[in-house]
């Protein structure tokens, strides 16, 4: 079991790098009023036939050789819908997948967020191959990331060099900062 | 908001220092496992750690950290591999970003491997 929401993402994130995909778009929409969270991790990675689309919420079910349970899915599927939320996961071979989850934020149940910046972070330096978009949205306030505009400024020299590898978290913490004004939840 | 001038200044200083990092063969790899078991036993901390170690102490000529999926041993994650060059390849088992710590002091900069962490020296194999 995850203890946050962001470690599933980064999960699900991982997934999306591992088929291959060269744009993961991720996205963290919380509305306060709505009462609602919606994470989606969208990719343009080598996608499933609709008999895996179909067992992939099945813990027992992995493509994986080195062990014979998936429990990613699961794990982000069963958070959502304890909290009386939704698990959506499309795909198409050869176009990509989209997994899309709803939160409803005031259930006792719902994980907290937890360190969304360090799951981006993570991902966005140790995938120097991949390119990410992240969208944060707090209650109609929003920012945005996009690798591709890091990449076209720096040309060849890469996320995990020091410098730029600490500009990248600085980028999410300050942004979303402003964004949320810091808010725990 | 945090602007992209910023990443064009970082640019301008770093480009008279720009130096090819590749891998030759006297790199070590720092290697810890993040598919859906390292991640729930809270492999993401110990990977950030790791990172920040190698990037402060200075050791990122000698020293790269990555990550992998799941090697098949979920009940001993978080796991981290140390692989350096002409050596066994050393497999530390249920890490926290305290062990990391320990590891890149005892193992990575001291050259002795902290066998109390390892897979080998646990009771169960």
């Amino acid at each position: 079991m995850m203890t946050e929401i962001s470690l599933n993402i980064l999960d699900v994130a991982e997934n999306s790098t591992k088929a291959g995909a060269a744009l993961v778009t991720i996205t963290v929409d919380a509305d306060f009023e709505a009462d609602q969270l919606t994470v989606s991790i969208e990719d343009n990675g080598c996608g499933m036939t609709p008999e895996q689309v179909e067992r992939v919420t099945d813990p027992f079910f992995t493509s994986r050789t080195t062990r014979k349970v998936g429990l990613g899915v699961p794990f982000f599927k069963y958070a959502a819908e304890s909290t009386g939320g939704s698990f959506q996961i499309e795909s198409t071979i050869g176009v990509g997948t989209t997994v899309t989850a709803t939160f409803t934020l005031s259930h006792i149940d719902r994980m907290p967020l937890g360190d969304i910046n360090s799951t981006i972070h993570t991902l966005v330096v140790y995938h120097p191959d991949t390119d990410f978009v992240y969208q944060y949205r707090y209650n109609g306030k929003s920012f945005t990331m996009d690798t591709r505009e890091f990449k076209e400024i720096l040309g060849g020299i890469s996320f995990d060099t020091p410098e730029i590898s600490a500009y990248i978290l600085e980028f999410l913490n300050e942004n979303k900062l402003e964004t949320d004004g810091g808010v725990q939840y | 908001m945090k602007s992209l001038e910023e990443l064009k200044a970082i640019r301008e200083r770093m480009q008279s220092q720009v130096s090819m990092r590749g891998e030759d063969h006297s790199h070590t790899r720092v290697v810890v496992g993040m598919a859906t078991c390292g991640i729930a036993s809270g492999a993401r901390p110990v990977l950030t750690k790791l990172s920040n170690l190698v990037q402060e102490k200075n050791l990122t000529d000698k020293i790269s950290v990555t990550q992998t999926g799941c090697i098949g041993l979920c009940q001993y994650e978080p796991i981290v591999e140390v692989m350096e060059p002409g050596k066994p390849k050393v497999t530390y088992i249920k890490m926290t970003p305290e062990k990391a710590e320990e590891i890149v002091e005892r193992h990575l900069i001291g050259g002795h491997v902290v066998d109390n962490y390892t897979l080998s020296s646990s009771d169960i194999k």
